[in-house]
């Protein structure tokens, strides 16, 4: 066990698993020299030179093209997608040739890569490099789905992702990489596909993923001081996701929220509160709430671009609602 | 010593032959109500990209465009098969799943056949990558029509190709047409080649009616590229009929079209044939014979083949021992059953 970032983490799971598997490339824009715009990739192509950690054009396409052929015929690539708010760019490969390659051919061509790439807010990088667009890659069949909150799960959901034979796009958060915790190499959170469990509590469920879990827990202590107890879930993977922890969760809560970071029209929070309504109907004393994102472009000033997205606050606010039916000031 | 009869112009004109059935016969399943896709592209006309297939090896790597059929047969495709995928059944190359768009056969190398314009082509260059690693020698082949000269990702490839040293090859079957517009309403400076070399590739345009000039060309840059030096290379052909089945193009003169099929590589090589004594008409005709009892046969084949089962359609979007779409009457189930207070 030790304590490290969750950037840290990211490049040890690279490091290690180019160590396993000669196999294993990277290919993406300043992923060598410059060390990656986020400084994960740092030190690696020192190590296993340019044939493996490969410093590509600005060609977000090709990038990710070059990395589906690579998949087909042998390699273990994983592709840095410098911004998530580029995947317009390299949607096509994606979503027609990565996730569709081995239906299309009959099961004779998998594609076993990883697209890493990182979203969201905090660093107040505007309307083009701020964005949270994981529905996008929720809505398409044949692409698996992870984003780590977690330094730990930093590390194993890349490992686990690399383990899989089917295209895995891994999701980091811009604003976690310098959070610090705790890496067991030896010891995931849980199972790939299976969320965990962050927090327990009887009295309501709140289900988040990437740095909104960290936003709930900060809320469910707050939560705590007025005598609710929250559960908190990590969702981790988004696909696969055993959604039976989360529905068992509020089968005994009876009250739920899914809180996302992303604008929350068509939103995978959506898609798991009309799952959640649908699976446990019967159960629920109140509706279940979805917290997203203002339905708007990322603002560049700083108060504004917080102001566009879910806090602490709005949880709390949220959560005493459904335990209280106590209306929050600002709703009334 | 004598040296062996080079009997290789003799199978391209094979090939060639095979190819121009099968399109034949795709045909008549079609008109038939037999296939499958209800996009049909043939590549009538467009046969001398024998001349590249050929330039190939085993272990070679290769993806190809919407009108890939002739491609795939000169690279080994089994025309039963192909004709199966065509029509959507269980014995076809794709279990039927992926139709005349998207056969692929990874033993063959086939990484597969596209119907996004310059969909497949970044993929030779992580094949590339991947031979390059491997040090395995093995080419990888970009196929694609003129239209995907207007797709930027070509570009990018091209790119990565020739900074990367890779062993590939780009080679665009220009047959006049994407879809219904003429290269000449939509390309600025329709050089093909010329524009490759701007990107540092070895670069080369050949008459696609002229099977052996098609391989001499491919033949040189396939050698140069498994040695770093990816290639360009442009096969100038026609293609005979419309875009897809049912286009009958009316938006060109049945004068050019006339003009066109003059441009016919099959008939160029079986002229060629005989007057270099290499076979006599009846050695071709024989041949001729031979391809279209094959493609007859490959026909009855996919009309009397099975259909896949419905339960096929959850397979294969994930690998097998992953989990599984839930299909819609499981998920229903889900809520409908126990979904409900006891």
């Amino acid at each position: 066990m030790t304590r490290t970032t969750y950037r840290e983490a990211v490049r040890q799971a690279l490091l290690d698993a180019m160590e396993a598997d000669p196999a294993v490339i990277l290919i993406g824009e300043e992923v060598g020299l410059y060390g990656g715009a986020y400084g994960v990739t740092k030190g690696l192509i020192d190590r296993f030179g340019p044939d493996r950690v490969i410093d590509a054009p600005i060609s977000e396409p090709a990038i990710v093209g070059a990395a589906v052929g690579a998949a087909m015929t042998g390699l273990r690539p994983v592709a840095e997608l410098m911004y998530v708010d580029f995947a317009g760019l390299a949607m096509d490969q994606l979503a027609n040739q990565a996730a569709k390659s081995r239906f299309m051919f009959g099961g004779q061509i998998g594609v076993p890569m990883v697209l890493r790439t990182q979203g969201g807010t905090g660093r107040s990088a505007a309307a083009q490099h701020s964005q949270s667009l994981e529905a996008w890659v929720l809505h398409v069949p044949g692409l698996r789905l992870a984003m780590p909150a977690t330094v730990n799960d930093a590390y194993h959901l890349l490992r686990q992702a690399l383990a899989q034979p089917d295209p895995v796009v891994v999701i980091e958060h811009k604003g976690l990489y310098a959070e610090k915790g705790t890496l067991d190499v030896d010891a995931p959170d849980a199972p790939w596909g299976c969320p965990a469990v962050r927090r327990a509590g009887r009295d309501l469920t709140i289900v988040a993923y990437s740095r909104m879990v960290h936003e709930a827990l900060a809320a469910a202590e707050r939560l705590a001081q007025a005598g609710v107890e929250a559960e908190v879930i990590d969702l981790r993977c988004l696909n696969p996701m055993d959604e039976r922890p989360l529905v068992d969760s509020l089968r005994r809560t009876g009250r739920a929220m899914v809180v996302t970071e992303a604008a929350v029209t068509g939103s995978v929070a959506s898609e798991i509160a009309a799952m959640l309504s649908e699976r446990c109907f019967d159960w629920l004393e109140e509706p279940v709430l979805r917290l997203g994102g203002e339905d708007i472009p990322i603002p560049v000033a700083p108060a504004l671009e917080r102001a566009s997205i879910p806090s602490a606050a709005l949880i709390h606010d949220a959560g005493l609602w459904l335990v209280t039916r106590r209306v929050p000031g600002w709703a009334a | 010593m004598t040296a062996a009869p080079n009997t290789a112009p003799l199978d391209r004109y094979r090939t060639m032959r095979r190819i121009r059935s099968f399109e034949e016969r795709v045909g008549e399943l079609f008109l038939k109500g037999e296939s499958a896709g209800s996009m049909l592209h043939l590549s009538i006309g467009e046969e001398a990209v024998v001349g590249m297939t050929d330039a190939m090896r085993p272990g070679d790597t290769f993806t190809t465009h919407h009108r890939g059929h002739g491609i795939f047969i000169g690279r080994g495709g089994d025309p039963a098969r192909m004709m199966a995928e065509i029509a959507g059944k269980a014995d076809g190359y794709c279990g039927g799943k992926g139709g005349s768009m998207h056969i692929a056969d990874r033993a063959l190398g086939h990484l597969g056949a596209n119907a996004i314009v310059g969909g497949g082509i970044p993929h030779v260059v992580g094949a590339g990558i991947a031979a390059r690693n491997a040090r395995s020698g093995a080419l990888s082949v970009a196929f694609f029509g003129d239209g995907a000269m207007g797709q930027g990702i070509l570009y990018e490839a091209m790119n990565m190709a020739a900074l990367w040293r890779l062993p590939v090859i780009f080679c665009c079957i220009n047959n006049q047409y994407g879809m219904g517009t003429r290269v000449d309403r939509s390309a600025g400076l329709p050089d093909f080649p010329g524009r490759a070399r701007g990107f540092g590739l070895m670069a080369a345009r050949a008459d696609g009616a002229e099977v052996e000039a098609v391989h001499e060309a491919a033949r040189d840059l396939a050698a140069a590229a498994r040695e770093g030096r990816p290639g360009f290379l442009e096969i100038d052909a026609y293609r005979f009929h419309g875009h897809a089945r049912m286009d009958k193009s009316p938006y060109r003169s049945p004068e050019e079209e006339a003009e066109g099929r003059r441009r016919d590589p099959l008939a160029r090589a079986r002229a060629r044939l005989a007057s270099a004594g290499m076979a006599t008409p009846g050695d071709l005709d024989a041949i001729d014979a031979a391809a279209a009892a094959e493609m007859d046969a490959a026909l009855a084949h996919a009309v009397a083949a099975e259909a896949p089962p419905l339960s096929a359609m959850f397979a294969d979007v994930y690998a097998p021992g992953t989990p599984a779409p839930r299909p819609q009457a499981a998920r229903l189930a889900a809520i409908l059953s126990e979904g409900a207070r006891a």
